[in-house]
């Protein structure tokens, strides 16, 4: 097993003393693609905020390497740790200003320009995302697609050795789901980055991800955990989603699918 | 070099060429005209006469004071604008200035600057000012959100109750109070002054080296307070800084100068327009900018109905109210 890189232990997690979830326990390692899936309002953003430090836990740790994250200091952990949100938002920015500000942690005291390095890493991580063209452009004009792939170009150049997603593959075409999947393997592969996300579509979840982990809304906590052959089963799915679902393999990298089917309505002619 | 940094210079050079044109301007422009071209030689040579006596007693603090008051209140609005992330929020817009008014005319009906001396004006300027900044964040909290149309209501609002309780105390104040207010209110860049002129300078200059300390910071901000918590922005403690920094400015700027409309808002949105949004030539040209703004509008209103002088919140109120009409028709703010 490979060094862990993210420990959540035990945690607690909810606002204004209204607990959302309660002992959550799962590990990312170092190059791990973690899946947090569950059906809507089951408080997955919430957790990915929590981990990110925007919550405080209401119980329980977060180790970021052994070290409780609430120990580390802000500007450190912005070192170790990027996050992109659903909706980013850049007010006037262009796109490379944009990107410049994962830069910010790197700036020393006093230093008021950024350095032929931070324009550097910008170039590069806006060519590897396939965005170096927009580079000028406004980031309010561009799609959401670019949106989201420009937003993890910023995160990469704070060199992050955690990745932190929520939903990055909604409201966006198959093409750019695709990419954007593709481009976070790609990061795990070459980079090393460990990547926790979240995501609602199972099958892409299935088929991208090293571990997912399950959560169920009703009793607040994870409900399954592991491989996509241990936690996408007909059984977990149903108990989770209160839905009936066929499950299938993919048919080249075998692992499982899920499907729906349609299902006949009645509705009583004698009422209404 | 970088064509960003050649651009920023550019910009910078063309602003204190400005000021530098516009401040001869305004030194030369009169009741009784002076040639520009004999400043230099009067001030450095001729000592005593009336000439000089109108350009270092009059008309030079009156600039100063434009300046300070000038560049004050538009760093003020960029703070404001940043921190709120809302291209309408200014001191005025905020009831900051409406806040700060209050103040000063408490200080003038209750006789506090007797007491300690011309500094409670500023004082009282900057916590009126303070009060109406903690109590719009604290309201802008509690809606969840920052909604920027509850928010500009409740500036309004603000500075309806401030300015009713204004009057209020207008009505109940002696003779002699009364007229003090009656003045002040009227908003005049002329302060005869010296202990005023030098706090509300020092303040201004200290508020700008403030805002340049936290440029990096209210860039992180405009990625919303959450993304700038994620790249190692303590956002608490900058928006406590700001907005004190916020309220100095715009407190001691209505102490001394009285309500003046608009600038915050004006001027950065010009700014914007020129040189993008990156706040650390945002902050520096807003102040530059709104000193030239302020020298501008001040010349116009001892000009437009010479001998008489209108105040320049006049000037400023008009093509402030143009250019809020124009911000919120053509930008997306959500309303």
């Amino acid at each position: 097993m490979s060094e862990t890189i993210l420990e959540l232990n035990g945690l607690c997690i909810g606002y204004n003393r209204a607990k959302i979830l309660n002992n959550i326990n799962f590990n990312a390692g170092r190059a791990e693609i973690v899946s947090i899936l569950g059906p809507n309002g089951s408080g997955k953003t919430t957790l990915l905020k929590t981990i990110a430090g925007a919550i405080d836990p209401m119980g329980g740790k977060i180790l970021l390497q052994d070290r409780n994250t609430q120990d580390i200091p802000l500007k450190d952990l912005s070192r170790k740790m990027a996050v992109v949100m659903q909706f980013e938002q850049a007010a006037h920015m262009t796109v490379e200003e944009y990107v410049m500000m994962g830069r910010l942690p790197f700036f020393k005291s006093f230093q008021f320009f950024e350095t032929q390095k931070d324009r550097d890493m910008v170039d590069k991580y806006l060519e590897l995302t396939d965005t170096l063209g927009l580079k000028d452009l406004p980031f309010n004009q561009i799609s959401g697609g670019e949106r989201q792939l420009v937003s993890i170009a910023r995160a990469l150049v704070q060199e992050p050795m955690l990745l932190l997603l929520d939903e990055p593959t909604s409201h966006l075409d198959i093409g750019h789901q695709k990419q954007i999947l593709d481009l976070i393997h790609t990061l795990k592969e070459h980079l090393n980055i460990s990547v926790v996300i979240v995501l609602h579509d199972l099958n892409l979840a299935s088929e991208y991800s090293d571990t997912l982990v399950m959560i169920d809304a009703e009793s607040r906590t994870v409900f399954a955990q592991g491989t996509s052959e241990k936690v996408m089963t007909k059984e977990i799915i149903q108990q989770v989603y209160h839905t009936d679902v066929l499950m299938m393999k993919h048919p080249i990298t075998d692992r499982p699918a899920v499907f729906l089917s349609r299902q006949k309505k009645r509705i009583d002619k004698n009422q209404g | 070099m970088d064509k960003k940094i050649r651009q920023w210079l550019i910009v910078l050079i063309l602003l204190v060429v400005s000021l530098i044109l516009v401040s001869f301007l305004a030194l030369a422009i009169g009741s009784s005209q002076i040639p520009i071209t004999d400043i230099i030689d009067i001030v450095l040579n001729q000592k005593g006469t009336a000439s000089y006596h109108i350009l270092t007693g009059v008309r030079l603090p009156r600039i100063i004071v434009a300046i300070a008051v000038g560049g004050s209140l538009g760093l003020a609005g960029t703070l404001l604008q940043g921190m709120f992330r809302n291209p309408l929020v200014e001191p005025y817009t905020l009831g900051i200035s409406g806040g700060a008014s209050l103040g000063v005319c408490l200080t003038i009906v209750f006789g506090l600057h007797a007491k300690i001396g011309v500094v409670a004006y500023p004082l009282s300027g900057f916590m009126g000012a303070g009060l109406v900044i903690f109590v719009v964040y604290v309201l802008s909290l509690e809606s969840g959100a920052l909604k920027p149309n509850t928010m500009l209501l409740t500036g309004v609002m603000i500075s309806f109750v401030s300015s009713s309780l204004v009057m209020l105390l207008m009505a109940v104040s002696k003779s002699d109070d009364l007229h003090n207010i009656v003045f002040w209110i009227m908003g005049s860049l002329d302060e005869p002054d010296l202990t005023l002129i030098t706090i509300v300078s020092v303040g201004a200059v200290l508020g700008l080296i403030i805002s340049l300390f936290h440029c990096h910071n209210l860039n992180a901000l405009a990625l919303g307070e959450e993304q700038a918590a994620f790249l190692g922005v303590n956002t608490t403690r900058t928006k406590k800084i700001l907005f004190i920094t916020a309220s100095m400015l715009t407190g001691l700027s209505v102490s001394v100068a009285g309500i003046i409309m608009f600038v915050g808002l004006i001027v950065p949105h010009f700014m914007r327009m020129v040189i993008g949004a990156d706040y650390r030539i945002l902050v520096i040209s807003s102040f530059l900018g709104g000193a030239v703004f302020l020298i501008l509008c001040d010349l116009f209103a001892r000009i437009i109905i010479s001998p008489l002088e209108l105040p320049v919140g006049v000037i400023t109120g008009i093509i402030g109210g143009i250019v809020f009409i124009y911000v919120l028709g053509k930008k997306q703010v959500r309303l």
